[in-house]
């Protein structure tokens, strides 16, 4: 189980253009697998082209009480990148401009920004529509200063989205550490007491489900099924939607797929898997990835990759619509992720 | 000559078999894909089925395919190691069932 992020271990693949290298060379640069570009060529979908902006998803810091497995942010209690009040101002100014229906808080564990509760008041002044935290669910059980989080998400409406990796404890706790599978229960069990995720109501709780190693999801009504009974037998626990998210060859889960010489199977596998109707509803076409210090990127992984937007308007101080809609979105191999099978998105399959 | 007689890369391969007799080659996988279709049983149960039929065949290329199949179904490694379990019993029931057959013949000849 990792204890460190890659960024403190001091590992070349902490670097984001080493990372970059090695999407490009290999079985990419001698023609065994096409790139991106080429396959999505084939049907006449490159460049893919942003669309109207829907979702304004903020990484609000890389600092997180665990420390994952495949953690594409490579997050870790080291992380010390973390979103200032100014930045998160700035959200604020744009927010209130655009169109966006949904808001999405991410991190780390964003709720250990220091601002995350008077970022979180702000915003839902706003009245977005669908108000999305991205919450590890141990971090409710982490400190006693987080334990009134699932009444604080109820006073302001939000949309908890929460990772479980397995509804086994052998399985959830290889992936996210020792103990994670017993505090994660004890925190669902928490937010049911306050309503959320309760059969009909208005407190949204979903799961999303990413796999423990190098092979792709399966069918995710077929999982989410799976999950429902055996959370309910076990736990007494219940949720509404699971999303089953395909992990990207990027930071932490890279290094696990080369270690175990799994990477080209991997690779194989999301090409093989290749599904042009996914690329017309990949996430990056309606929506902007904001990061800790406020830059704009087409993804969460775009900005692990260091790949900023494709525009002039680089910084949520600079943000303009006219110059972000219709642009041309930064793609290399990982982007593959997205594409297999019904497809891949932080709100599940597209396709 | 290959110098092995597998190579894993081999199963990626599978699909070419059509090459050489397009018509019964698109026939089997097109009865292979609509035999592993959710049905009476559950895909996740044809899963499990198959990884046990794959051992009791011993086909290095099915035993890679289907647990990695389970894998992607969430399918536990006890789930995995009971099925084939399953199998095993059946392989060696079927040879102690044949000690039926040997004690017929020995009290036919021997009474």
């Amino acid at each position: 189980m990792a204890t460190k992020s890659l960024k403190k271990l001091g590992s070349d693949l902490a670097k984001s253009n080493k990372q970059l290298e090695i999407l490009s060379g290999g079985i990419f640069a001698d023609g065994e697998l096409p790139t991106f570009k080429n396959k999505i060529s084939e049907t006449s979908q490159f460049p893919l082209k942003a669309k109207t902006l829907e979702i304004l998803q903020i990484n609000v810091g890389y600092m997180c009480n665990q420390v994952c497995e495949h953690c594409h942010v490579d997050a870790g209690p080291d992380r010390k990148e973390i979103m200032t009040q100014e930045t998160m101002q700035q959200i604020l100014d744009v927010i209130k401009t655009t169109g966006a229906h949904t808001l999405d808080l991410t991190g780390g564990a964003p709720e250990m920004n220091p601002n995350f509760r008077w970022f979180v008041e702000e915003a839902s002044k706003i009245g977005i529509k669908d108000f999305i935290v991205r919450s590890n669910l141990t971090i409710i059980r982490a400190n006693k200063k987080y334990y009134d989080l699932p009444q604080f998400f109820k006073k302001h409406n939000i949309h908890v989205v929460s990772s479980m990796p397995h509804w086994t404890r052998g399985k959830t706790d290889k992936q996210r550490g020792e103990g994670v599978f017993d505090m994660s229960i004890k925190a669902l069990q928490e937010l049911n007491a306050v309503g959320y995720g309760m059969p009909g109501s208005d407190l949204k709780l979903d799961l999303v489900y990413n796999p423990s190693g190098a092979f792709l999801p399966g069918d995710q009504s077929a999982m989410e099924k799976d999950f429902k009974k055996a959370l309910m037998e076990d736990f007494s626990i219940q949720f509404h939607n699971l999303f089953a998210i395909t992990n990207l060859p990027i930071a932490r889960f890279l290094d696990f797929l080369i270690a175990s010489e799994n990477y080209e199977d991997y690779m194989y596998s999301l090409v093989e898997a290749y599904n042009p109707a996914a690329v017309a509803n990949v996430m990056c076409t309606n929506t902007l990835s904001v990061s800790w210090d406020g830059y704009l990127f087409d993804c969460d992984f775009n900005q692990m990759l260091e790949l900023p937007v494709n525009s002039k308007s680089k910084h949520i101080s600079d943000y303009k619509t006219e110059l972000l809609e219709g642009r041309n979105i930064v793609i290399s191999q990982h982007c593959y992720g997205c594409t297999a099978g019904a497809g891949s998105s932080c709100q599940g399959v597209v396709a | 000559m290959a110098k092995t007689y597998y190579d894993p890369a081999d199963l990626r391969k599978f699909g070419k078999i059509t090459e050489w007799n397009e018509e019964l080659g698109n026939k089997f996988f097109d009865y292979y894909g609509k035999v592993f279709e959710e049905g009476a049983l559950t895909a996740r149960e044809k899963s499990l089925i198959a990884l046990a039929v794959a051992h009791t065949e011993q086909c290095p290329y099915c035993i890679d395919a289907y647990t990695k199949d389970g894998l992607q179904r969430g399918v536990t490694k006890e789930e995995m190691m009971e099925a084939i379990h399953v199998g095993a019993a059946i392989k060696s029931g079927a040879t102690l069932v044949h000690g039926v057959q040997m004690m017929n013949k020995v009290n036919k000849l021997d009474g």
